[in-house]
């Protein structure tokens, strides 16, 4: 999708009435339009090439980017760096950022840098234990929290301050996201949770993976007669499993992923699982696009990015609209 | 202590109302307490107040108690001191992420917050950030002075 001022690869979109950002995320969720995000794989290198390689994959099948901030506490390239790299080219990224590693100056630091380098979208999350990564000797920082996080961005945005009060000459105009996870207890507490992010200012949520509809149906009906849903769109996380081992490993591992045994099961019983995983990524995008209010899907697919495109477009998630690419993917 | 701990929470209901009593006594004797000074009196007053508080709920004596919003539950045991809510990695039994033999300190949060009427009022409340410099200080003085509109 281009719009009508769609600006050089680079530069951002005027702003337009209302919108708190000057990027295309913005507009396709507030245009009621059924929005598609992947998560890029951060590198384990210094070579932009790999970051560009790795982007094109979601050429003409997602409508923003989210770059990891080194999640699973596991070092990568940063998403500061990602998100710079990316914008130059003309992709709407989404910066996440932890409260992991960084304390309240470096985060609001990066916050103006990467609202000066294009960025439109940032996602704050508490991040995962050091515990879980590469480097459990590291220091936990955790000096904000995910929702003090969005408090910050927010005074920075529209009270052009920084949290000593000392004043922003020009405010980073971000959209701004959270995450929720509706199926991890305690589940009562999951939706005042989402409730507080979206007092805080978060005006998108990105879901963790939903396996569980059932559950996913409840979280939503919950948040939906709160009337939490006219204030914040609600993306839900989606991917797909390369095989029921891969889904017992992350059942395990990742923090937060609820995986039912009847997934494990439809998997184990494939013949080639890898397809069965896509399949089932698939049928949960079908699924939870019935759902009332939820307003698009966020694909992470895991070092199976490369099948992002046969997901989107055999689920028909973008119904048939193409959204922006780089101009040199149109060759 | 994190059988104590467990107790606090389970018993949040008539264990916050003795809370908002010390508020309305310390409240009370509070000319008194700003005629010795509050400044001197930080000292003996965070030593006890870390040793009930310490023995009763596991505080950590950030400073700043939101034990009356977070079912007596202290935020500061979370391992990512987070001050509203649970993170996206509790186990599916209610462990920790991170102390996977710990319940989650947002699941007892949680479960004290419905003991303290009316529920969901207290713990749906914006915590701000930590201010690091209260670290160690006497809370319930702060709270003094928050209350009469001092400088904190």
């Amino acid at each position: 999708m281009k719009f009508d001022d769609e600006p050089a690869p680079g530069d951002n979109l005027p702003i337009l009435p209302g919108h708190t950002s000057r990027g295309r995320f913005e507009r396709i969720l507030r245009a009621g339009q059924f929005a598609v995000t992947a998560e890029i794989a951060p590198p384990d290198s210094a070579d932009p090439e790999e970051v560009y390689a790795r982007a094109a994959l979601f050429d003409g099948y997602v409508d923003a980017v989210n770059a990891t901030d080194s999640s699973g506490a596991n070092c990568h390239m940063s998403s500061m760096g990602i998100c710079s790299l990316l914008t130059r080219r003309g992709y709407a990224m989404i910066l996440q950022q932890s409260c992991r590693d960084r304390n309240r100056i470096a985060m609001q630091g990066d916050i103006l840098g990467a609202a000066a380098m294009g960025v439109c979208n940032i996602l704050c999350l508490s991040g995962d234990g050091v515990q879980s990564g590469d480097h459990p000797d590291a220091k936990p920082v955790f000096d904000m929290d995910s929702i003090s996080a969005l408090g910050m961005v927010r005074h920075m945005r529209d009270e052009q301050q920084f949290m000593s009060g000392r004043p922003i000459s020009s405010p980073p105009r971000l959209f701004l996201g959270a995450a929720a996870n509706p199926f991890a207890p305690p589940l009562d507490f999951r939706p005042h949770r989402m409730a507080k992010k979206i007092a805080a200012g978060a005006q998108f949520i990105q879901t963790q993976y939903c396996f569980d509809i059932e559950r996913m149906k409840t979280f939503m009906a919950q948040v939906r007669d709160m009337g939490l849903l006219e204030k914040a769109y609600v993306l839900a996380g989606v991917g797909p499993l390369a095989s029921a081992k891969a889904a017992q490993w992350i059942r395990k591992n990742v923090a937060g992923a609820h995986i039912p045994d009847s997934v494990v099961q439809r998997l184990a019983g494939a013949e080639d699982q890898k397809q069965e995983g896509v399949d089932l990524c698939i049928d949960l995008i079908d699924q939870v696009r019935e759902i009332e209010g939820v307003s698009g899907a966020h694909i992470m697919a895991y070092r199976m990015e490369d099948r992002i495109g046969e997901i989107v477009t055999r689920s028909n998630a973008l119904g048939g609209r193409e959204p922006w690419r780089p101009a040199a993917a149109f060759a | 202590m994190r059988a104590v701990r467990l107790w606090s929470t389970r018993n949040a209901g008539w264990l916050k109302k003795c809370y908002v009593l010390l508020e309305g006594t310390l409240t009370l004797f509070n000319p008194l307490l700003k005629a010795i000074g509050h400044k001197r009196l930080d000292k003996p007053f965070a030593v006890v107040e870390g040793a009930v508080k310490g023995f009763l709920f596991d505080s950590q004596s950030c400073g700043q108690c939101t034990l009356g919003e977070t079912g007596m539950a202290c935020p500061m045991n979370c391992p990512k001191t987070l001050r509203n809510g649970p993170c996206g990695g509790v186990r599916q039994d209610g462990g920790c992420e991170i102390k996977p033999d710990m319940t989650c300190v947002w699941v007892n949060a949680w479960e004290g917050s419905q003991r303290i009427g009316p529920p969901e009022e207290t713990i749906t409340i914006i915590q701000p950030p930590v201010d690091n410099r209260l670290k160690g200080r006497s809370a319930w003085l702060r709270a003094l002075r928050v209350r009469a509109g001092d400088s904190p």
